[in-house]
């Protein structure tokens, strides 16, 4: 039971969005352009596994599920895989400069200042241009606030990871835009 | 210096959106519907609450410039936003803002920080489904704001002066997006 009611029965984000279509929309509009846009260097896996990350760090489940599930597919790999990356991504094989980004990630999450000038320095030099630290550290602060609307109104979601695998290929291929029922935005 | 290739001289997020307009215009889309659309709070309550939020995250940018709008939104009320600032509990707003703070508070720190005796109290002095949810909802963005903001360090003016016609701008005009300076130049 979410702390208010939200007049409908959709999981996760997709409950407050639907109450709110107005806010929803420049919400939905803001991840499109994010983690879908084709514009961009970072692949689209790339982005929402920093969406993954900042949301496990900030331990919410409905949104390292959703998001998780979305790297997986981008970067066909399963889903533990991604859990691995989640707990332990500096032993992993993923890029230097991917590593460096999810630190800059790491840091926004804790809060703006905790990123440093070292930080910057060494992804610059792992071979982050400016347009991928900027969409780094604002996919990050999204998630701190796409993570915070969800578990602030106590929305509820469903508890099996296998759901989220299941759904990705159909919101990869729909995107955020379309993500709320369109019945309750009219 | 911000940690980006921002337009020289222009502070804070204004800077991140001429930089990066794509994502600049739902950001500001957002805050205009959030702060400015229908609500059942006030538009001075909300940017107490987007003030206090910020000013918890540190952000000076975000809690000069906000404070300085709820300061002309309140006209002769305007000293209740330091006094919020300093301690909320004993300044002179009403018992359903307080317990309306008390929440923002909570998500600022993280989502699940919000318990269902927060909701209760807030329910108690008087808040209904919509004011919890905007509440909600605005501590969530700014949490997002002010990491975008800081994450990238941008600049940050430090005379209290400097924040009067910014905070005038808000107050009348609202969120509008900045435009690029090629855009001002042509």
């Amino acid at each position: 039971m979410a702390h208010i009611d939200l007049k409908n029965d959709e999981p996760g984000i997709r409950g407050p969005m639907a109450y709110s279509p107005e806010t929803a929309k420049p919400m939905n509009e803001l991840a499109e352009i994010l983690l879908r846009s084709e514009n961009n260097s970072l692949t689209k896996g790339e982005r929402e596994l920093i969406g993954t990350y900042v949301s496990y760090l900030n331990d919410c489940f409905f949104c390292q599920s959703v998001h998780g599930a979305m790297a997986g597919y981008y970067m066909e790999c399963d889903i533990q895989h991604i859990n691995d990356l989640k707990q332990n991504f500096l032993n992993s094989d993923l890029s230097e400069k991917m590593k460096a980004l999810l630190v800059i990630a790491g840091s926004v999450q804790k809060g703006g200042k905790y990123v440093t000038d070292e930080q910057i320095r060494y992804a610059r030099e792992k071979g982050a241009l400016d347009k991928e630290i900027h969409d780094t550290v604002l996919i990050a602060a999204a998630f701190c606030m796409f993570n915070r609307y969800v578990d602030g109104l106590g929305t509820s979601a469903p508890g099996d990871p296998q759901i989220y695998v299941n759904r990705a290929p159909m919101r990869a291929a729909q995107g955020y835009i379309g993500s709320v029922p369109a019945a309750v935005h009219e | 210096m911000a940690y980006i290739n921002v337009p020289e001289g222009v502070p804070g997020i204004r800077s991140l959106a001429m930089f990066r307009p794509e994502t600049g215009k739902h950001l500001y889309e957002l805050a205009q519907v959030l702060l400015r659309g229908p609500s059942p709070l006030t538009e001075a309550e909300r940017e107490i609450i987007a003030t206090f939020v910020s000013s918890r995250n540190n952000c000076k940018f975000c809690a000069n410039s906000h404070g300085a709008a709820a300061k002309v939104l309140l006209g002769d009320g305007a000293q209740l936003m330091d006094d919020v600032i300093k301690d909320y509990q004993t300044a002179g707003i009403s018992d359903k803002l307080k317990a309306l703070l008390n929440i923002a508070g909570k998500v600022q720190i993280l989502g699940k920080e919000v318990k269902q005796q927060d909701i209760d109290s807030a329910r108690l002095a008087g808040a209904n489904d919509l004011d919890i949810h905007d509440t909600v909802l605005i501590a969530a963005t700014f949490s997002m704001f002010n990491r975008y903001v800081d994450g990238l360090a941008t600049l940050t003016p430090n005379e209290p002066g400097d924040y009067l016609e910014m905070g005038k701008r808000l107050a009348e005009k609202g969120y509008a997006v900045p435009q690029s300076q090629t855009v001002q130049q042509s």
